[in-house]
């Protein structure tokens, strides 16, 4: 195949080991009795699984732009359907993050969820799998079958584990999720026919589409992907989604889930539709822009922290499109960056949330004043959190959000000057949530509470580290970027669009 | 060893950061004592460093770039952790760190027996840090990453006393407003980026001429918004006050002495961007004299000590901006070193005062303390005098330098701004000193036996600044005389493009320039004397003139309504656009969404029974599909939304009849 390099490290079967792997710990499952040893099971599996995706770090050569640590099978021979994943400096970071927040999910879980333990401990797992899945498939079908594999656990993860309204928002998920992913499929069907009657997503990439074509397909993927992001107005199953769900669902909805959307239109939108992308970009970028201004004063008006958190999910992806759609370097490589720092950081923040309300059962920013007192170290972690979202230099977030603006600011000043007043009211509702809730005097309820535990700092640690490691030595985490971003402009038929 | 010390000197102070940090969150496992040790102690290396760093740079004063490593890039945009050691970071770096070792040392004291102790020193080390980032940054990026650190700092350390709502609102307040100010910086950078295509300073400076006025303008302006909100200038100065929140060394430090300077420092540093761009700087000027004047007026009724201080410092930046906006770049940053030095020694004394009175703030409150605390009254007379301008103390020199300036290019209205400030500046520290020390003591009686001096760690620093405030402004007389002492020596080749034209002006007006000293030293004579006469010889007036004056007593004395307004003008309806969202949200987006649903219900009822009656017997696949869904379904106990659960089966169901139709079809061909 072309433009994928062959597995040949010391880990033969890598990305299918790590997409196998944790159905090996569903399997192990069904042979131990007792919830504990479940959660051990799932936990050893999760934790087993990152360990093993570390060598694609290492092992990764920044300068190919290549599919690598490939794998081609074939599988299906008429229609040519080949299981054939691997991995560029696109999807590196998405799979790094999915393995790496999947052990922090379980641990997360741990005291959390009371029933069905090893039910929610399966879906977690079969969700990872679809996630690595969908991150490394090279073939269409492939994709597209860990696409609609993921949705069934997250469904599950909201509507059984969820809050009081879990099956209205379960459902309003899966149907928003279901419309876009209906639209692919028929996107993926007419690349077929169009493309050279295959699935291989390479050689879909390869091919011409005419300019009418390219509109229709780039409409499909675009309501797909929309929705997924969430982009506005496609954005109203995400607080739902958010509120009910619990918290290990939260977290891999905000810090992976929302990541496919962004890498659909980096993997599929941009470089197979560049003519489309071009022409329609000024419409995604005004609802870019939109979601970044409508998040954030969204999230102003919350007093529900969960949608308060969602809501700025809403604006901080607003960037990571803005990112893509600017269509330079710099904006690409932010937004990709971005991707990886908003799950990072989202992703703690919605920790921060769960581990509040498992004390107090209130998500209700009133109910849950002035922690800094009884909980100094929550306090600690959920300023860094904010300060993290809110793009303070020295933070993950800075360098993201500043290669997108720079991005942007090529491309037109006056969306840029408009993004940049999505960061001021970043500023104001992320510190004046954290006024209400860590700062003033705690009340009766929350004067008693418990400080946060080892087990629990356990689970926000690693998230810190990252936050000050990107934001202080971006550059390893830049670098496997440089030449796959590179490739997507040798695929749109043209370099950058620089100064 | 250049390039190592150089790289030290913010690396000292982090290493504090990083230990007392973690001994916070590690539950203090080391005492008060090492805490504090090791905060001091990493400035006073920083500082040492600098005055090393000052001496390698007065043989060489040409910009020397040290690059410590190469924090990030992407395609053509490259952005270095690197430091520029020019004249002006050199004496940036002095204030900094040497004021900065005095309050830290001042601050063991002050602090002594507080909860928050190492966590205190952490912040104020932290703040170290991002400072010395901010004035020793090489492009400006590292100038960002220490401008928005230092308001981080600001943030925490005025939210220092978390539990106190009107902290935690004065904290947020700070950040906000500074946000503000930062967007406006970033931009700037973008469009420097967008210029140059570059962000080092030096290679920007050396092509500055290529910029066109209209680009040179919008940089200015963008750099100028970013200056406002650090400098608490108008319209963005409402924070500062408020700030006012924090600990008292906080106050001195980060609010008076450093980092609301920084953006004086910016403009200086720019200086080649704003000499391209004349109405650019003129809006500087204007600022600055507007600001200078408004503020003081302010500070003349204000009631609490710090907050008079406060508005003070608002005011002198003001005088600084002005300085900048005239030209006089070299005397906006003698007036930054003089002003560091007296203001950062009123504060402390302030907290001196505020100590002795178990946490008194308010003056009316206060009278009669010479006595009582008498070492701290001899250096807060030497800070009022130095602010007020009295002959040969540092503020004297530095100020009149300014107001020559303005005057001598032919700024008139911006020499008057200035002098009326200087009148209200040297009457309202005049009463702010007699309220204080002198006359009947008012102090309330449960207060008055607790008075005590405070301790050597406190006084000694307060020596050291009463002492730089005296003879601190010799540097700029010493040796040439006016305008020609070391300290514009030694800057000259850092604004040199700006120097030339002002050196002829100078020796035309070399009369005049006495002349105007000696008229600016009879504003403040005459400041002092409205002070005397109103609250020593006739201590009835003020009451008199409050009366008769109500309508303009009450504009100042509420700050000219300007924090009312912005709430009115932004803050609610910024929050009531959030509001109306949200509902837009549930009943725009969200019926519409229902809407569609329910057509898809109906044409799912159609397709169901299409399903049934023509394909459910074909296919057995479906079939299976539709009864899990349906087992999946139950188990949710699904009662309200049953009719989701059928357009739910439906659509798995024409999914995997897509699927299968298709992938058949695919086949066949």
């Amino acid at each position: 195949m072309q433009d994928v390099i062959l597995n040949t490290t010391a880990l033969p079967h890598l990305l299918t080991l790590l997409i196998a792997l944790p159905l090996v710990g569903v399997a192990m499952m069904a042979f131990v009795k007792d919830e504990a040893a479940v959660k051990h099971v799932a936990f050893w599996t999760a934790g087993i699984e990152f360990v093993l995706s570390l060598p694609l770090y290492l092992w990764f050569d920044p300068a190919r732009y290549e599919m690598q640590f490939g794998e081609v099978v074939p599988w299906i021979t008429k229609p040519p359907i080949s299981y054939a994943v691997g991995i560029d400096g696109i999807s590196l970071w998405l799979v790094l993050l999915t393995t790496l927040l999947t052990p922090i999910c379980v641990v997360c879980s741990w005291t959390a969820i009371k029933s069905r333990v090893r039910e929610f401990m399966i879906a977690l797992l079969v969700m990872e799998t679809a996630m690595v899945g969908v991150f490394c498939a090279l073939n269409f079908v492939l994709f597209y079958v860990f696409w609609e594999a993921m949705l069934i656990p997250m469904y599950l993860l909201i509507g059984v584990w969820g809050g009081v309204d879990r099956i209205y928002a379960a459902i309003k998920f899966f149907l928003y999720t279901l419309a876009g992913s209906l639209l692919l499929l028929i996107a993926i069907i007419v690349l077929y026919f169009q493309g050279g009657q295959t699935f291989d997503i390479l050689a879909l990439t390869r091919a011409q589409y005419s300019e009418p074509l390219q509109a229709w397909l780039f409409w499909a993927f675009f309501v797909a992907f929309a929705v997924k992001v969430p982009m506005f107005p496609f954005h109203t199953w995400l607080p739902d989604a958010h509120v009910q769900a619990p918290t290990a669902g939260s977290v891999i909805l905000a810090s992976v889930l929302l990541k496919m959307g962004a890498y659909g239109f980096l993997r599929f939108s941009l470089p197979m539709l560049p003519d489309a992308s071009f022409r329609f970009t000024p419409v995604v970028l005004a609802l870019s822009v939109i979601a970044i201004l409508y998040g954030a004063y969204m999230a102003l008006a919350q007093s529900d922290l969960k949608k308060l958190i969602a809501y700025s999910s809403v604006s901080h992806m607003g960037f990571v499109t803005l990112g893509i759609f600017v269509i330079n370097t710099q904006g690409i490589e932010g937004a990709l960056l971005q991707m990886l720092n908003h799950g990072v950081t989202t992703g703690g923040l919605f920790l921060c949330v769960g581990l509040i309300y498992e004390r107090t059962h209130s998500r209700q920013i009133a109910d849950n004043g002035g922690l800094s007192k009884p909980m100094p170290r929550y306090a600690a972690c959920l300023v860094i959190f904010a300060l993290s979202s809110l793009g303070l230099p020295g933070t993950n977030s800075f360098v993201g959000e500043f290669l997108v603006l720079v991005g942007s600011f090529i491309y037109s000043k006056t969306i840029a000057a408009l993004a940049t007043l999505g960061i001021i009211l970043a500023a104001v509702y992320l510190l004046w949530m954290v006024q209400r809730i860590a700062f003033g005097v705690p009340t009766e309820k929350t004067a008693k509470l418990a400080d946060l535990n080892w087990c629990e700092m356990a689970t926000l640690v690693p998230l810190i580290i990252l936050i000050f490691w990107i934001g202080v030595f971006p550059n390893p985490f830049l670098a496997p970027m440089h030449a796959s971003v590179a490739h997507i402009f040798d695929a749109m038929g043209r370099v950058g669009v620089l100064p | 060893m250049f390039d190592l010390i150089v790289t030290l000197i913010p690396v000292f102070p982090l290493l504090a950061v990083l230990a007392n940090g973690l001994n916070v969150m590690l539950g203090h496992r080391y005492s008060h004592e090492i805490a504090h040790r090791l905060a001091w102690g990493s400035v006073l290396l920083s500082f040492l460093c600098s005055v090393w760093v000052l001496g390698q740079t007065l043989g060489h004063p040409e910009p020397r770039t040290v690059v410590a490593y190469r924090w990030f890039f992407g395609a053509d945009l490259t952005v270095n952790l690197s430091f520029l050691i020019d004249p002006l970071t050199c004496i940036m770096l002095l204030v900094v760190t040497g004021v900065g070792f005095l309050i830290h040392v001042y601050s063991v004291g002050y602090m002594h027996g507080e909860e928050g102790f190492t966590r205190f020193f952490a912040y104020m080390n932290l703040f170290m840090v991002s400072m010395l980032l901010l004035v020793m940054g090489s492009n400006y990026v590292v100038l960002f990453i220490g401008w928005e650190g230092v308001g981080l700092c600001s943030y925490l350390l005025i939210g220092y006393y978390y539990d106190r709502v009107s902290a935690a609102k004065a904290a947020t307040k700070a950040f906000v407003v500074n946000r503000i100010g930062d967007a406006g910086f970033l931009l700037a950078i973008f469009l420097v980026f967008a210029n140059f295509g570059t962000l080092e300073y030096t290679e920007i400076f050396a092509r500055a001429g290529q910029l066109d006025s209209a680009a040179a303008f919008s940089i200015a302006i963008c750099l100028l918004i970013g200056a406002v909100g650090k400098s608490a200038q108008l319209p963005l100065h409402t924070w500062l006050p408020d700030a006012m929140e924090g600990p008292t060394p906080v106050s001195a430090l980060i609010h008076a002495a450093t980092m609301v300077t920084a953006g004086v420092y910016m403009v200086v540093r720019n200086h080649a961007i704003y000499d391209l761009a004349p109405d650019a700087l003129l809006i500087v000027g204007v600022v600055g004299g507007v600001t200078a004047l408004f503020a003081a007026t302010i500070g003349l009724v204000q009631t609490d000590i710090k907050r008079v201080l406060a508005y003070s410092t608002v005011s002198q930046l003001g005088f600084m901006f002005l300085a900048c906006g005239v030209g006089a770049y070299v005397a906006a940053i003698f007036h930054l070193v003089t002003h560091a030095f007296f203001k950062a020694l009123l504060f402390l004394s302030a907290g001196s005062v505020i100590h002795a009175l178990s946490g008194e703030q308010d003056i009316r409150r206060m009278g009669g303390l010479w006595s009582k605390i008498p070492k701290t009254h001899g250096v807060f007379l030497v800070g009022t005098a130095a602010i007020a301008g009295f002959p040969f103390l540092s503020g004297w020199w530095s100020k009149d330098e300014i107001l020559g300036h303005a005057f001598v290019h032919g700024h008139y209205v911006l020499w008057a701004l200035g002098a009326t400030a200087a009148f209200c500046t040297a009457f309202y520290m005049s009463r702010l000193l007699y309220v204080t020390f002198y006359g009947e003591s008012r102090v309330a009686h449960e207060v008055e036996h607790h008075i005590h001096e405070s301790p050597n760690v406190m006084v000694y620093p307060l020596l050291v600044l009463a002492f730089l405030s005296v003879v601190g402004g010799l540097i700029g007389v010493i040796p040439g005389g006016l305008e020609n002492g070391w300290f514009h020596q030694f800057l000259q080749p850092v604004v040199r493009s700006a120097g030339a034209g002002g050196e002829a002006a100078h020796e035309e007006g070399h009369l005049l320039v006495y002349i105007l000293m000696a008229v600016t030293t009879l504003i403040g004579v005459a400041g002092w004397f409205t002070a005397h006469y109103f609250y020593k010889l006739k201590p009835e007036q003020p009451d008199l003139l409050m009366n008769r004056m109500k309508g303009a007593y009450t504009l100042i004395l509420n700050k000219y309504w300007v924090d009312e307004a912005y709430d009115k003008a932004f803050v609610e309806p910024g929050k009531a656009v959030g509001r109306s969202f949200d509902k837009a949200d549930t009943a725009g987006i969200d019926r519409v969404v229902v809407a569609v649903e329910q057509v898809t219900d109906l044409s799912a009822a159609g397709s169901t029974w299409v399903e049934k009656h023509v394909i459910y017997g074909g296919l057995n696949v479906t079939g299976y599909a539709n009864h899990l869904a349906a087992r999946v379904l139950r188990r949710l106990q699904s009662g309200l939304v049953h009719h989701y659960a059928a357009i739910l089966v439906a659509g798995l169901v024409v999914l995997v009849n897509l699927i299968v139709l298709f992938l058949w079809l695919g086949g066949a061909s």
